[in-house]
């Protein structure tokens, strides 16, 4: 199949007379996984309720094939369900019970969560909850994944451990991903693609690809260059040309 | 939560002390002659009081009167202010409409309604549950109001996105995200309600315990007049202990956290 899970063609977005997104193009491919860094209030949200069919554009077309579902910054679950019950929510097209009961199992085994079960959201951590959210997203057989800063309200370690967890579910169940982050760190380790966007009115500033298979480390020398090279982009990191048959960098104007 | 478990030592010794020593206490007070018998009745008159009154069976009847008024006041304020308070807190135009005048109604005393609930219902039954309903009914819909208004929006396009929809988010996500909230407010109307009742009886009833309490007035019988107050206030305990079972429920105990 070659359809375009997602596509946005010169897309637009006003709040009265505020321009918050402009003419932004964009395709995704299936099982990509896209990832969307810029400035707080740049107009990242605005953007995934674009492409969760949530919010409509003031201009522009958007092409959407399957199901979506998002996980959001914080507390998506439902605070009076259970961790099963709140997965279940992502099976309710399973009808056969005992199917279903499997399916959450193997689900919140997959997050390492066994015995929380019927844990309710506040008994859980932070990370905790964040990973309930993803196991909820990703039950069943949705297609589009979007995420809009989902490991920004913990801790960096926290943070630090989700994103290998992310790639991993990924790994098992992939999905077409859309990360929204001003974490350009985590941008770099997860995504095949980084947009990088400018300041409101958000335009696409920059785009770079990243082929090192995931998980990757932090440290991994393509997600280092990615990261310099965009902040290289933005312009807070100058760039460095090694120079030849030496060992030191020396910064270009 | 789970290590703390109830200490009989510390939970039930302490309140028990101080209740023998406030009766002592009163003992103390009435045997000391400072008040005349009929104005501090002793606690052996009040407990001989109490049997009497549970022979002749008037105080069984006179409380199962109040509860039955309470009940059904409470339980129309119930079925008509939750409906109305989702309705309000979904619709900010009526809500902006109606929230001045119901804001004044539960401002105002339901016992200032009194002349007019006798005027239109009598004396009796229809007049007290009529004043009971107003006392709940107002926080009930105030309340419920808020706490629709107040559901973040994220849990409605998680609803969306996992195929929730119409009459499902009522009861998948409205409800159980307001519940709470409403039984919280359930508890604080029910001590409000019976705290009613009583005044209520007082002038506009011909039975029930408020009534009770101005028939032992008028017969000087300031040893009943004790019994009634115990009773009273010990089932306006029972009503609150008993809501407060609801806040136990596994589902609602996130609202109550932190
Ligand atoms: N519903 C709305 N009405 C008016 N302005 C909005 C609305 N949603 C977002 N905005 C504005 O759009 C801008 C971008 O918001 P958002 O997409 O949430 O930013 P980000 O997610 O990148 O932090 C902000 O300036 C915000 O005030
Ligand atoms: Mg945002």
């Amino acid at each position: 199949m070659s359809i375009k899970p997602l596509r946005l063609e010169k897309v637009s977005r006003w709040f009265d007379a505020v321009e918050v997104l402009r003419e932004v193009s964009l395709t995704i491919t299936r099982g990509e996984f896209v990832a969307v860094v810029g400035p707080s209030g740049c107009g990242k949200t605005t953007l995934l309720n674009m492409l969760s069919g949530f919010d409509l554009p003031t201009s522009g077309s958007i092409e959407r094939a399957g199901e979506v579902r998002m996980v959001y910054q914080q507390d998506g679950l439902f605070p009076w369900l259970t961790v099963a019950q709140n997965i279940a929510l992502g099976l309710r097209q399973v009808k056969n019970a005992s199917e279903q009961t499997q399916q959450i199992n193997e689900l919140v085994e997959l997050i390492r969560l066994d015995g929380f079960e019927n844990h309710y959201p506040h008994q859980l951590s932070g990370g905790m909850r964040q990973r309930v959210e993803m196991a909820r997203a990703l039950a069943g057989d949705s297609d589009i994944l979007l995420l809009d800063e989902p490991f920004s309200a913990v801790d960096y370690l926290t943070r630090l451990r989700l994103r290998q967890e992310l790639a991993r579910l990924l790994d098992e169940r992939p999905r077409t991903v859309v990360l929204v982050t001003h974490d350009i760190e985590e941008a770099a380790q997860l995504a095949d693609r980084v947009i990088v966007l400018s300041e409101r009115p958000a335009r696409i500033r920059y785009e770079l690809s990243i082929s090192a298979p995931r998980p990757r480390d932090l440290t991994h020398p393509e997600v280092v260059s990615a990261i310099h090279r965009i902040l290289t982009e933005l312009g807070i990191e100058h760039d460095y040309e090694k120079t030849a048959g030496d060992n030191h960098f020396v910064a270009v104007e | 939560m789970e290590l703390r478990r109830p200490n009989t030592t510390r939970t039930v010794l302490p309140p028990l002390a101080v209740t023998v020593g406030m009766i002592l206490l009163w003992q103390a007070v009435s045997a000391s002659g400072a008040f005349h018998e009929s104005a501090f009745p002793s606690p052996l008159a009040v407990l001989r009081g109490f049997s009497e009154e549970l022979k002749n069976g008037r105080l069984i009847n006179d409380l199962i009167t109040s509860l039955f008024r309470v009940s059904c006041g409470f339980v129309l304020a119930t079925a008509l202010g939750i409906p109305t308070g989702l309705w309000l807190g979904q619709k900010l135009a009526a809500r902006l409409a109606f929230l001045p005048i119901i804001n004044f109604f539960r401002n105002l005393s339901p016992l200032a309604w009194m002349p007019f609930a006798i005027l239109w219902f009598g004396v009796g039954d229809a007049s007290a549950i009529f004043l009971i309903f107003l006392s709940a009914v107002f926080p009930v819909i105030l309340a419920t109001m808020a706490a629709v208004a107040n559901i973040p929006t994220v849990y409605f396009r998680v609803a969306q996105n996992y195929g929730i929809n119409g009459l499902e988010n009522l009861t998948n996500v409205t409800l159980p995200a307001i519940l709470p909230q409403v039984i919280t407010t359930l508890r604080v109307t029910a001590g409000l309600a019976w705290l009613v009742v009583v005044a209520a009886e007082m002038i506009a009833g011909r039975d029930g315990l408020g009534f009770a309490v101005m028939d032992s007035r008028n017969g000087l019988r300031s040893d009943l007049l004790v019994v009634q107050m115990i009773v009273i206030g010990l089932i306006g305990v029972v009503i609150d202990r008993l809501l407060v079972q609801l806040t136990r429920i596994q589902s609602v105990r996130w609202g109550y956290e932190h």
